[in-house]
C-alpha cells in the first residue's frame, strides 16, 4: 500500500521540480523558502508554470486546471494543492 | 538564487509588480484579404497571404469563432489585414469581446462613437518621399487629420534605411498632431532597390532611435534595450531567428527543443480556419527578420534570463512596459 504523503515531503518534491525545470542555481529543496512568491520574487511566468504543472501531473498523478495557476503563488500553496488532489491521499 | 527584490530597488520593484501579473495572451487575426493600398514591401501581399485562404463573410461565423477564441484564453486581439477598417462590422465583434488593437493605414477613420477606446496603430513608412515611393501616396496627410489628438492612437513607424538621419522630422510631425509613435524596422521582403540594410546602418539607426527617445519622451513609446535588440538581433548572449522566435503559431510549431514562446499564440487567416506560420510573412527568412513585435515578445518571454543583473532586469521591465503601453494595459 502506498504511504500517505506529508506536506513537508511534497514541499521538497515541488521545490526540486521547480529547481530542475527552471534550472535555478544556488538553491536546494532545503534552502528554497516555501513561502517565497514565485512570480513576484523568482520571476516565474505562465510558461514556467505550465512546464512545472506538467511534471507535477506526472509525479503526483493530479490534473492542474490552468485557471488555478494564479492561486499557485508559492511552493507551499502548490504543495497544499497537490496534497488535496493526490490519489494516495484520497 | 537571485530574487527580483534583490535585483531591484523599491521604485523598480513597484514597476515590476505592475506588469508581472498581466498574463497577456494575444493572437493575430487577418480581418480581410483586401486593402485600399498596395505598398511595396508589405509582407501580406508579397508572401501571397492574401491568397492563402478565402475570406469568411458571414458575421455569425465571426462571432462564434471569437467566442471560441475567448474560451481558448485569448485576451488581446491584434487585428491586421489587409486593411481591417474595410470591415468594421467584423472589427466590432472583436471589440465587443476583448481588448482589441487595430492596425490600419489610417486612410479610413475608425468611428469613435462605435469604438470609443479601441487602440489604433497607424502604419507609416517614412517621410513624404518614402511614403510616395513605397505606398504610392503620402498617407500621413490623411491619417494625421483623421486621428489628430486621439488618445487611443499611435503611429507604427516602419523605419527604412533611407530614413536614417531623417526620423526627427517625422517624429516631430507626429508629436505636432498630438499623437504618439512606436518605431520598428523594414524587412524589405520584396527586395525594393535601396531599401535593404547595409553594414553599419543598423548601429547608426540604433543611436538615432535612442536620441529620438531622449529628445521626444512624450511622443516616442520605446526603450533603448528594444532598439539594441532589434538592430543587432542579439539578446543577452543569444541570436534571434527561427530557433528563438516566440511568435510562431502554436499548433504549427514543431520545433524541438521548443524555445520560450507566446502561449496559445495563433495567427489566423480571414477564413477563420487557416493558420499562418507566424506573426509576419510566411516566406520571410528568419535570419533577416526585423519584425518589431517578434523581437519585443522575444525579450518578454525571457524574463528569468534577464535576472542576471539589475540592469538586465530593468531592461526587461522597460520593454514589457512599452508593450503594455502599446496595447493599453498601462497608461501612456
Ligand atoms: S519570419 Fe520573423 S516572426 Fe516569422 S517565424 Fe521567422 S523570425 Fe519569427
Amino acid at each position: 500500500m502506498q504511504q500517505e504523503l506529508t506536506l513537508q515531503e511534497v514541499v521538497e518534491g515541488v521545490a526540486q521540480i521547480i529547481i530542475d525545470e527552471l534550472k535555478l542555481e544556488d538553491v536546494t529543496p532545503q534552502t528554497f523558502d516555501p513561502d517565497l512568491d514565485l512570480v513576484d520574487e523568482v520571476g516565474v511566468d505562465s510558461m514556467d508554470l505550465a512546464t512545472v504543472a506538467l511534471v507535477l501531473q506526472d509525479e503526483y498523478g493530479i490534473a492542474i486546471d490552468e485557471d488555478d495557476y494564479p492561486k499557485l503563488k508559492t511552493i507551499h500553496l502548490i504543495a497544499e494543492y497537490v496534497l488535496q488532489r493526490a490519489p494516495v491521499n484520497n | 538564487m537571485k530574487t527580483v527584490s534583490s535585483l531591484l530597488d523599491s521604485h523598480w520593484y513597484e514597476r515590476y509588480k505592475r506588469i508581472s501579473t498581466l498574463n497577456i495572451r494575444s493572437s493575430i487575426y487577418d480581418v480581410t484579404n483586401r486593402c485600399n493600398l498596395r505598398c511595396k514591401g508589405c509582407f501580406f501581399f508579397s508572401s501571397g497571404e492574401d491568397k492563402a485562404a478565402g475570406e469568411e463573410t458571414d458575421l455569425a461565423k465571426w462571432t462564434a469563432f471569437l467566442d471560441a477564441e475567448k474560451q481558448r484564453g485569448v485576451n488581446l486581439a491584434i487585428l491586421i489585414g489587409g486593411e481591417p477598417t474595410l470591415c468594421l462590422d467584423r472589427v466590432e465583434q472583436f471589440y465587443r469581446r476583448m481588448p482589441t488593437y487595430c492596425a490600419t493605414n489610417g486612410l479610413i477613420k475608425v468611428p469613435r462613437d462605435r469604438f470609443p477606446d479601441m487602440m489604433v496603430g497607424i502604419s507609416l513608412w517614412g517621410d513624404e518621399e518614402d511614403e510616395k515611393r513605397l505606398r504610392g501616396k503620402n498617407t500621413f496627410l490623411v491619417s494625421s487629420k483623421n486621428y489628430e489628438g486621439d488618445p487611443h492612437t499611435y503611429y507604427l513607424y516602419t523605419i527604412t534605411p533611407k530614413q536614417i538621419g531623417r526620423t526627427e522630422k517625422v517624429i516631430r510631425k507626429i508629436g505636432d498632431a498630438g499623437l504618439k509613435v512606436h518605431m520598428q524596422l523594414l524587412s524589405n521582403d520584396e527586395g525594393v532597390n535601396g531599401f535593404s540594410w547595409r553594414d553599419g546602418e543598423l548601429s547608426d539607426l540604433c543611436t538615432e532611435m535612442d536620441e529620438m527617445l531622449d529628445a521626444y519622451p512624450d511622443t516616442v513609446i520605446s526603450s533603448k534595450y528594444y532598439h539594441k535588440v532589434i538592430t543587432t538581433g542579439r539578446m543577452l548572449d543569444r541570436t534571434f531567428g527561427w530557433q528563438e522566435c516566440p511568435s510562431v503559431t502554436e499548433p504549427l510549431d514543431t520545433r524541438n527543443p521548443q524555445p520560450r514562446r507566446l502561449i496559445r499564440f495563433i495567427r489566423w487567416a480571414s477564413d477563420l480556419q487557416t493558420m499562418h506560420r507566424c506573426c509576419t510573412s510566411a516566406t520571410r527568412d528568419c535570419a533577416t527578420c526585423k519584425d518589431g513585435a517578434a523581437h519585443m515578445s522575444w525579450i518578454m518571454v525571457n524574463k528569468r534570463a534577464h535576472m542576471r543583473s539589475s540592469e538586465d532586469l530593468q531592461n526587461w521591465i522597460e520593454v514589457y512596459e512599452m508593450f503594455a503601453k502599446l496595447y493599453q494595459f498601462l497608461p501612456w
